[in-house]
């Protein structure tokens, strides 16, 4: 995770390469460690002489982007409609559970790629895509939580010394489901680069220029037998991305749930 | 019977928002989805032709009216792209995705499930540390990469499976249920089995994969649960053998929770079989959604992404209806 976040933040620092430059005379190039590898590209080069290293280094910068960027809206748009509709209940309650509902009647990747189907490429339809597709995970877990919440003494006392709804939702209740909150962010995080990278490998994600790791994934299965280090690099990127907040994820859900330690 | 016409009707609602959101999608497309079916070369007359074709010149609630009568009647008219009835497009490749998700299903099923229960009747062992290790690379890996690697080692590098399609051309199966592997079966032509096996195994553990990983998890912790719980003990204590203990108190009472996951996760297989589709080439509806999206066939894609909408919302009502079987104590 703190690899991605480096990597996105400082690519201009770190890449070797401007990452759309072309090269046609090193176009192929496998990486350094193989025969017929050059220094030049220690991961080698895609099929017009671009450069992998610094593509996928610029690739994670959509990842993250996107990542982040959903895992905020989506979890600021799910967390309040769950916490008004836990805490308020009845008509409120059941306007927001028919809408999840009607959401979770789509699986979140189809959802993603319907609106994509629709909108067309772009950086802000792919977030507002995934964040529609993602938000009411927030929702039905805040929910769920704050019904629960709304019913402690610590409520019951805020109310009773005087706090309006509003100010006992935002201050007492909801700040105490964002231990699970976090948790459903962290792998959400993990959920959302894999779809992004979906999305991108089928053509539905970010224009082509902007290299991502779905893209050059979509571009290097036509090279898959001729130059396989298109396809294995970009995949290994994303793979160890996704593992390394899957490991976060677990670790703060142990953290933040004593009952599924046990169980591990 | 009673619970089952109270959830039919409380699904009404569910299905017509479904049906209205994505009725909606088209509409705030940007552009006019027929000029830009239609390409640059088309004339005003053609696009006002196609719109008339299409009902776009008639009002909203009347165009949403429509859609809704279409899609009870299942009449969707022709799709543009491949000029033939949409339904007929859909009911041709229905059963190669089904068959797919079947099989993926068995797939993830049939490695997850021991796995899962073994690490957890061998808790903290070194078989337990290396299935949950498994178990997260599983749901670390993306599946698309995951088949293009199958493809490039078991396909390419060791020749060992066909990368793509179905079936191998020049072989052909009579269809009786559209289903390769069981019409092959009926019908006794088994070079067509074996053709369609070797077909179904690489996209069908592709597709599995990540749902194996998620059961092993889920079925792991749903069993160390139910292990804990007093009735195990007092079974235990009546003097029960271990294997009887294990079939008819834990796993049973585990399966409640496996059962919801599944039901949960069906709906990731389905939309999982668009992309599993396109690496492998293979002739499903998710195959045909994105050659949809890619001529900009807005009609096709909107029925498409309609039943596999309300193919998810009926697993998931049948999961829900399964509940009370597995559990009689649930009542809806």
């Amino acid at each position: 995770m703190l690899v991605l976040i480096i990597c996105g933040v400082a690519a201009p620092l770190l890449a070797p390469r401007d990452p759309q430059a072309q090269t046609l005379e090193d176009r192929l190039r496998p990486p350094r460690w193989s025969e017929n590898g050059s220094p030049a590209y220690f991961l080698g080069t895609d099929k017009i002489g671009r450069d992998m290293l610094s593509r996928i280094i610029y690739g994670s910068r959509i990842s993250l982007m996107v990542g982040a960027a959903t895992v905020i809206f989506a979890g600021f748009v799910g967390c309040t409609l769950g916490g008004v509709a836990g805490y308020f209940g009845h008509t409120t309650d059941e306007i927001v559970s028919k809408i999840s509902e009607i959401f979770l009647a789509f699986p979140f990747l189809l959802i993603a790629i319907a609106i994509m189907a629709f909108l067309g490429q772009g950086v802000g339809n792919l977030i507002l895509a995934l964040m529609l597709s993602r938000w009411v995970q927030y929702c039905r877990v805040v929910r769920g939580e704050v019904l629960s919440l709304r019913e402690r003494d610590f409520v019951t006392a805020a109310k009773a010394l005087g706090g309006q709804d509003w100010y006992v939702l935002l201050r007492h209740v909801i700040p105490n489901t964002l231990a699970s909150v976090t948790v459903i962010a962290t792998f959400g995080m993990a959920i959302v680069i894999i779809t992004e990278a979906s999305l991108s490998f089928l053509g539905l994600g970010v224009p082509v220029h902007i290299p991502t790791w779905g893209s050059m994934l979509s571009e290097g299965r036509s090279y898959i037998n001729r130059a396989p280090w298109l396809t294995i690099f970009p995949g290994m990127a994303i793979f160890i991305t996704v593992f390394g907040i899957n490991l976060l994820g677990d670790g703060l859900r142990d953290i933040f749930d004593p009952k599924l330690r046990r169980q591990r | 019977m009673n619970t089952l016409v109270r959830r039919l009707l409380g699904a009404v609602p569910v299905l017509l928002g479904i049906s209205f959101l994505i009725f909606l999608l088209m509409h705030i497309a940007p552009g006019d989805p027929v000029s830009l079916l239609l390409g640059d070369d088309a004339t005003p007359a053609d696009i006002e032709r196609t719109r008339h074709e299409w009902g776009l010149d008639q009002p909203l609630p009347v165009q949403y009216w429509d859609f809704l009568t279409r899609a009870v009647t299942g009449d969707f008219g022709k799709s543009l792209k491949f000029n033939e009835p949409v339904m007929r497009l859909v009911t041709e490749r229905l059963p190669a995705t089904l068959e797919l998700a079947f099989a993926s299903l068995c797939v993830a099923m049939l490695i997850s499930l021991p796995l899962g229960v073994y690490s957890a009747i061998k808790h903290d062992s070194l078989l337990d540390h290396a299935g949950m290790s498994v178990a997260l690379i599983g749901v670390s890996l993306p599946n698309f990469w995951l088949g293009i690697m199958l493809i490039y080692f078991l396909g390419g590098q060791l020749n060992l499976l066909p990368v793509a399609g179905r079936i191998e051309y020049g072989i052909d199966v009579q269809s009786i249920t559209g289903l390769y592997l069981v019409d092959s079966l009926i019908t006794g032509n088994f070079a067509a089995f074996w053709s369609a096996l070797q077909h179904l195994l690489m996209p069908a553990f592709t597709l599995g994969s990540a749902l194996a990983a998620i059961i092993t998890r889920i079925s792991r912790s749903s069993v160390l649960e139910v292990m804990r719980q007093d009735y195990v003990t007092t079974a235990r204590a009546k003097g029960l053998s271990e294997s009887r203990v294990i079939w008819r108190h834990i796993l049973r009472n585990s399966m409640i929770t496996i059962v919801t996951i599944l039901g949960l996760q069906l709906g990731a297989l389905l939309s999982g079989s668009v992309i599993t589709e396109t690496v492998f080439s293979y002739p499903g509806i998710g195959d045909l959604l994105i050659q949809s999206i890619s001529a900009r066939d807005y009609k096709l894609t909107q029925v498409l992404i309609l039943m596999f909408a309300v193919t998810y919302f009926v697993v998931n009502l049948m999961v829900d209806l399964l509940y009370s079987w597995i559990d009689p104590r649930i009542k809806f």
